[in-house]
């Protein structure tokens, strides 16, 4: 468990920039145009979840914000970067200020649970005596101590994911991007997981673009708030408003793909309420 | 047709440019950081000492297989001695070289092609350069750098042990001496043709480390592709290890007529 005091420890910028910014984007391959004029903002300690039936480009998006394709058209900006523009060598220093987490997981499926989450830290050059404490807190923080010496296969496909978040967050990066965290996974593990990126956001106060076909997953984040006094998941409905101290309140949006475009881009409630029958999909 | 020849040139000529300029740069690499030391001693010790069994079970019987062969021909001039220098040239020059590149490329072309080809249909390749880490500086130059490095002394091995079976054969069914044999086999060589057998595997060691990662890191198709991949890696390093002899021995005997 983390403690709060630990949240000045996070990187975080302190203007209102936003940490995300698609403009005009547009990428397509052999089969035709994927995504076809994509703009959209995400705010530092905002969660924006991206929405959509299966082939839309939610995961091109992720992979497009973290430069591991590059748009045919248009410019992708993160945390003040034009990711669209920098060279291969330039994108392999950038990603080290970014965390993904793979569908499946993709950890390396040939080294242990401890090789795979300080395989970061240890290609950083971090001290082998400063490694050990690293990888057993932020496992401890995914309630997976006890797997240090296991291999991936050997794991359940929860575990593997929570193994998978704890990968990418060892850096403590400032944004976080989830492709479908839950998706393959029973309802008691997809609530494990989803309680635990409520913890990174309200924590560690991580930004994060999380692409999903399940639309109860972004209710849960806009609905709920880890409270790191209780540690205990409690409902509340936060808003987009600005504290004094000029950071941001977490807030969580939602962006709706059809067809390559943004079909739909707001709040949890408005999504709720609509009476679009495209929408209404992602309801039952 | 026409259409038909024209995309097959194109994905040809593709493949061609993609597969060197990550040969170039598995090469390159070499001359800034970061260097991946853990890793290469990893595939030198899984390409080298893993190959060992095949190596020297193929070179003991091939040797021994030769001596039958060139022996029964011997026999018939009475010049049975003669077996030593014959078995020890080819074996120096051509056959040593060669089956260790076409037995590694068996093992390690498919070996390579196998592992990146599953690592990167679980997206563990993208997560690799999700977290900073360059595939080609990680993957791709210790499996070629160390491929280079095991070949010549795998092949000087093949090549011993090979003798060793010549040895054998000629006690056992010409009814040679076996001091006579080694010092034929041994007096039958001269510095070039020592050259030319541990310079080609140099060649085969690019060669196999090359084609297996390139395949490795082209797959496409899931676990099918990968199959796929592994079986072109095969074909394409043993094609091209043959195809390379050819040259590499018209360069070979010209430079050893130059220089030696």
């Amino acid at each position: 468990m983390i403690a709060p005091s630990e949240r000045k420890t996070i990187a975080r910028p302190a203007t209102p920039d936003p940490l995300v910014a698609f403009d005009d984007v547009r990428i397509g391959f052999d089969e035709g145009e994927i995504l076809r004029g994509v703009s959209f903002r995400v705010l530092a300690r905002e969660h924006l979840v991206l929405l959509g039936e299966t082939g839309t480009g939610k995961t091109l998006t992720l992979k497009l914000a973290a430069g591991l394709l590059r748009p045919s058209r248009g410019t992708v900006e993160v945390l003040g970067q034009q990711v669209s523009s920098m060279s291969e060598q330039e994108l392999l220093a950038f990603r080290r200020q970014i965390g993904f987490v793979f569908q499946e997981g993709a950890l390396f499926d040939s080294l242990t649970v401890e090789d795979n989450v300080a395989y970061r830290l240890r290609e950083d050059g971090v001290a082998e005596d400063q490694i050990e404490p690293r990888v057993r807190e932020i496992l401890s923080f995914v309630e997976l101590e006890q797997t240090l010496d296991q291999l991936p296969s050997e794991l359940s496909g929860g575990m593997r994911r929570r193994v998978s978040i704890a990968r990418a967050l060892v850096n403590r990066p400032a944004l976080v991007l989830y492709d479908s965290p839950t998706a393959g996974l029973d309802p008691v593990t997809s609530q494990s997981i989803i309680t635990l990126i409520l913890r990174l956001r309200d924590v560690y106060g991580v930004t994060a673009l999380l692409a999903t076909h399940r639309l109860q997953d972004g209710f849960a984040l806009a609905n709920f708030r880890f409270d790191p006094q209780t540690k205990r998941v409690v409902r509340e409905f936060p808003s987009a408003r600005q504290r004094p101290d000029g950071t941001i309140e977490p807030v969580t949006r939602f962006l709706v793909y059809k067809d390559g475009r943004i079909y739909f881009e707001g709040a949890p409630e408005e999504i709720a309420e609509s009476r679009d029958s495209y929408l209404q999909r992602f309801l039952v | 047709m026409r259409e038909v020849l024209t995309n097959a040139s194109q994905d040809f000529l593709s493949d061609v440019q993609a597969y060197s300029l990550m040969s170039w740069q598995s090469l390159t690499n070499l001359a800034s950081g970061p260097r991946y030391f853990q890793d290469l001693l990893e595939q030198m010790d899984d390409i080298g000492v893993g190959s060992l069994p095949i190596i020297l079970l193929s070179g003991l019987f091939i040797g021994g297989v030769m001596v039958l062969q060139t022996g029964s021909q011997f026999v018939r001039f009475g010049q049975t001695a003669l077996t030593g220098d014959i078995v020890s040239l080819a074996l120096v020059r051509e056959l040593g070289p060669t089956l260790t590149g076409i037995l590694v490329a068996g093992r390690c072309a498919s070996g390579i092609a196998s592992e990146l080809g599953s690592m990167l249909v679980t997206e563990q390749v993208d997560a690799m350069r999700a977290m900073g880490t360059d595939p080609s500086r990680k993957l791709v130059t210790p499996r070629v750098l160390g491929t280079i490095l095991v070949m010549p002394l795998l092949t000087a091995l093949y090549d011993f042990i090979g003798l060793l079976g010549g040895c054998i054969a000629s006690v056992f069914s010409l009814r040679l001496n076996a001091v006579e044999f080694w010092t034929r086999a041994i007096n039958a060589l001269d510095f070039g043709d020592i050259m030319q057998g541990m310079m080609k595997p140099l060649v085969y060691g690019f060669i196999v480390a090359t084609v297996g990662c390139y395949k490795g890191l082209t797959t496409r198709g899931g676990t099918q592709g990968v199959g796929r991949s592994t079986t072109q890696a095969v074909v394409v390093a043993s094609v091209l290890i043959i195809a390379a002899d050819l040259f590499l021995t018209k360069l070979s005997l010209f430079l050893g007529d130059k220089l030696f």
